[in-house]
C-alpha cells in the first residue's frame, strides 16, 4: 500500500522534478555505546553498535518541495540490516497557507528533553543508547495543514495511522517488569489515527501558543488477563486528549519558557483502572541565560500531578510500586563552545525530587573539518528500581558518534 | 583703513563659523557611517561566505543567505533572517534576529535535526557570530550611545580621505577598551577599524577590502576581521548583494523559519 503510493507519487512528481532544483546529500556514521555498569539482559556489552548511511534528496520547485531522508544501517547486536524512511514528504506553499504530506518530524512545545505539548512519537531508546539527537524524534505519517491569517497561525496535523514512541528494547536495557514470569505477551495498536492542533501568535513580545491533541498515549500500558494468576499480558495505548498552552519570551537577562497541559485520560476518566494512567496536569517553567560568550545555561522545573489519586491508590494491586500524587523534576543544561565553536561541551542533568530518579548526559563534540565530526558522551541513570530512570541503573553507558557528511 | 579691518574680521569669523558648521562631531560621523554601512536601502539580501582561517592557514567555511529589513529610519529597529548552507551539519538551519538599538535583541533558531524552533537568550552582543572573528555587533551594529566618539584626525586610507574616530565604551562590560574607525569622508563607509583591548594592546583589525556599487549604493562586499592576538582571521564575501527587493514583513515569522521560501534563500 505504502509502496504503491510512493510509486504513484514518484510518477506524478516526475514532470515537476524536471523543472526543480535537486540536491543530494547524506552522511556515513559510526555509533557505538559501551556498557559501563554491566552486561545487557541478553549478555552483550554494547547498547548500540552500528554503521549507518543516510541519503537525503531535496527537490524544490516554485511553490513545492520534496524531501526524502532514508537510512540504511547495519546493526551488530542482532537487528542486522535495517532500512528506515526517516522523513519523506511533499510541501506545497500557498499565499497564507501551506500543506505538508507524508512522513515528517514535528516538534511542538518548549521543553528540553521534557515533553508537555510535544505529542509526537519519540525514540526513547535512541536517547538512552547514545545516538545523535535527531534520532530522539520519530516521524509521523500525516497531513499537516498550515494557515496563516493576520491574527494567528494555525497548524493542524492529521495522522490516519497512530505511530507509537519507541521504548528501550528489553534485551538491551534492564526494564522494570512487575510480572517477569509471564512470557505470553501481545501488543494491540489503535486502529485509528490521531489529530493535533497548534495555534500561535505574538502577544506583547511573547510567543504564545495553544495546543490540542486527540489520540492515544504514545507509550504502552500493560494489562494482565488475571491479577492473581496471569498467563498473558496485553500492551495497549490508552485513549488520550491533551489541552495545553505555552508562552516564551525575554525576562530579565534571559529567556523564560512556561508550559502547561491537561492530560485527559479518556480511557479511564474515573482513574479507577490500575492499567491506565491517571488524568494529569503537567507544568513546566524554563529559564535560559548566556552568562558569558559562547556559554549557555538552561534550568527547568517540571511537575506532574495525578487528578484521581485516591482512585489510583484504591485500584492499585498489592506489590505494585506506589507513585506520589505530585512529581517534581528539576533539570539543568550547560552548553559551552570552544575553538571558534568547533568544540562543544554540553552537560544535561535531570533529578526527580519525588522519587530520586536521575539522568545525566555529558557530551563533548568536535568538528574535525566542515564535513567530519565526532562526539563522545555518557548516559548515567539512577533512582527507584521501578521508576523511569531508576530501572535503567544497570544501563549506564559511554558512547561514540562519528559522522562524515557529504 | 579701519573699515577694511572690520570687513576682514567679519569675513574671517564667518569662514570660521561656516567651517565649524561643516565639521561633524564624532557621534555624527559614526551615525552617518552606521546608516551607510548597516542601513542602506529598505531591505538587503546577500549570499554571505565566511572563511574562518586560523594562524596555520586552516580554513572552515560558513555560508548563509542573509536578509535584512529596516523597520524604520536608519539607526532604528531591524529584522534579520539567515539561512545556512554550510557547514553540512547546520545545513537548513535558520536564524532570526529582531534588533532593537536600545535593548537586547530577540533571537530565534530553527534546528532542522529535531524540527524545533527555539528562542535563544542574547544579552551578549559582543559574542562571536557563528564562531567567526566578527561579533553580532560587527554584523548588525553597535549602539552609538554605548560609546563616546571623538574625531581624532583626518587621514587617507589608500586614496580615500577619511575621518579617524576614536570610540571609547561608556560602560566597563565591553571586550575592547577603545577603537579607531577610518570613515570614508565621501560615502561614510568604515574602511578600517582598529580595536584595542582593555590593557591598550592591539586586539582586532577590520578592513573593508572591496567596495562595490550595488544599485547606486556603495557596499562593502569583501571584509576581513583579524584577531591580532591569536592570528585567527575571518574573510567575508557578500555575493549577490542586492537592495530594495520588497522583502515582506511576514518573512520574519516562525512559519518561514521552519520552511524558508526558496525565492529568498537561493
Amino acid at each position: 500500500m505504502l509502496r504503491a503510493a510512493t510509486f504513484f507519487a514518484a510518477l506524478l512528481l516526475a514532470p515537476l522534478a524536471a523543472r526543480a532544483e535537486v540536491m543530494l546529500s547524506g552522511f556515513l556514521q559510526q555509533n557505538t555505546a559501551f556498557n559501563t555498569a554491566g552486561q545487557n539482559p541478553d549478555g552483550r556489552h554494547y547498547k548500540w553498535l552500528e554503521e549507518r548511511a543516510r541519503i537525503k534528496l531535496d527537490a524544490t520547485g516554485d511553490a513545492w518541495r520534496l524531501l526524502v531522508k532514508g537510512d540504511l544501517a547495519y546493526d551488530h547486536l542482532g537487528r542486522q540490516n535495517e532500512g528506515e524512511l526517516r522523513e519523506g514528504y511533499l510541501d506545497y506553499a500557498g499565499g497564507n497557507w501551506d500543506l505538508r504530506l507524508g512522513r515528517q518530524v514535528i516538534t511542538w512545545g518548549l521543553g528540553d528533553l521534557v515533553f508537555v505539548n510535544d505529542f509526537f512519537p519519540k525514540d526513547h531508546e535512541a536517547l538512552f543508547a547514545g545516538r545523535p539527537l535527531e534520532y530522539l524524534k520519530r516521524g509521523v505519517d500525516a497531513v499537516k495543514l498550515g494557515a496563516y491569517p493576520e491574527f494567528a497561525s494555525f497548524e493542524l496535523v492529521l495522522s490516519p495511522n497512530f505511530r507509537e514512541s519507541r521504548i528501550p528494547d528489553a534485551r538491551r536495557f534492564w526494564l522494570y517488569d512487575p510480572m517477569p514470569t509471564v512470557t505470553n505477551r501481545e501488543t494491540v495498536k489503535p486502529g485509528q489515527g490521531d489529530i493535533g492542533l497548534r495555534v500561535y501568535r505574538d502577544v506583547a513580545g511573547y510567543d504564545a501558543a495553544l495546543y490540542l491533541y486527540r489520540g492515544f498515549q504514545r507509550t504502552p500500558s500493560m494489562r494482565p488477563d488475571s491479577m492473581t494468576a496471569p498467563a498473558k499480558i496485553t500492551y495497549f495505548y490508552p485513549k488520550l486528549s491533551v489541552y495545553g498552552a505555552s508562552l516564551s519570551g525575554r525576562a530579565g537577562e534571559g529567556v523564560l519558557s512556561l508550559e502547561a497541559a491537561y492530560y485527559d485520560s479518556r480511557e479511564d476518566r474515573a482513574g479507577s483502572d490500575f492499567a491506565v494512567p491517571n488524568s494529569q496536569t503537567r507544568l513546566l517553567a524554563g529559564y535560559q541565560i548566556q552568562p558569558a560568550e559562547d556559554v549557555s545555561l538552561g534550568f527547568q522545573y517540571y511537575a506532574e500531578t495525578m487528578h484521581d489519586y485516591d482512585a489510583y491508590l484504591a485500584a492499585l494491586s498489592a506489590g505494585f510500586p506506589v507513585e506520589e500524587r505530585w512529581s517534581h523534576t528539576v533539570t539543568a543544561r550547560l552548553t559551552q563552545f570552544f575553538l571558534h565553536q568547533t568544540l562543544r561541551l554540553s552537560a544535561y542533568a535531570s533529578y526527580n525530587a519525588s522519587n530520586g530518579d536521575y539522568f545525566v548526559n555529558p557530551e563533548l563534540r568536535y568538528s574535525f573539518t566542515d564535513k567530519v565530526w565526532g562526539a563522545v558522551g555518557a548516559n548515567f541513570f539512577g533512582g527507584k528500581p521501578w521508576s523511569q530512570f531508576g530501572q535503567l541503573a544497570r544501563d549506564d553507558n559511554v558512547y561514540l558518534q562519528a559522522r562524515y557528511e557529504f | 583703513m579701519k573699515r577694511w579691518w572690520i570687513w576682514m574680521i567679519a569675513a574671517l569669523l564667518s569662514l570660521a563659523f561656516s567651517s565649524q558648521a561643516q565639521a561633524l562631531s564624532g557621534e555624527e560621523v559614526m551615525k552617518k557611517s552606521q546608516a551607510a554601512f548597516l542601513y542602506p536601502g529598505k531591505d538587503f539580501k546577500a549570499r554571505v561566505v565566511m572563511k574562518l582561517i586560523n594562524k596555520d592557514g586552516q580554513e572552515r567555511v560558513r555560508e548563509m543567505t542573509m536578509l535584512r529589513k529596516n523597520m524604520g529610519e536608519a539607526g532604528g529597529d531591524q529584522k534579520y533572517f539567515m539561512y545556512f548552507f554550510q557547514p553540512s551539519d547546520v545545513k537548513d538551519m535558520t536564524f532570526m534576529i529582531n534588533k532593537y538599538p536600545a535593548k537586547d535583541d530577540d533571537r530565534w533558531m530553527f534546528i532542522p535535526a529535531i524540527s524545533m524552533v527555539k528562542r535563544i537568550a542574547a544579552q551578549d552582543k559582543r559574542s562571536s557570530f557563528v564562531g567567526s572573528d566578527f561579533t553580532y555587533e560587527d554584523v548588525s551594529g553597535r549602539d552609538i550611545e554605548d560609546d563616546t566618539h571623538v574625531v581624532e584626525r583626518e587621514e587617507k586610507v589608500g586614496d580615500r580621505d577619511c575621518y579617524v574616530v576614536k570610540s571609547t565604551p561608556k560602560g566597563a562590560d565591553s571586550d575592547f577598551g577603545y577603537k579607531f574607525t577610518w570613515v570614508d569622508k565621501s560615502n561614510f563607509l568604515p574602511l578600517k577599524e582598529e580595536q584595542y583591548d582593555r590593557k591598550g594592546a592591539r586586539y582586532k583589525q577590520f578592513t573593508a577590502d572591496e567596495i562595490a556599487d550595488v544599485k547606486g549604493i556603495p557596499t562593502a562586499v569583501k571584509r576581513t576581521m583579524k584577531n591580532l592576538q591569536t592570528g585567527h582571521r575571518t574573510e567575508v564575501a557578500y555575493l549577490k548583494s542586492d537592495y530594495d527587493l520588497g522583502i515582506e514583513d511576514s518573512l520574519f515569522s516562525e512559519r518561514f523559519l521552519r520552511q524558508p521560501p526558496r525565492k529568498w534563500v537561493d
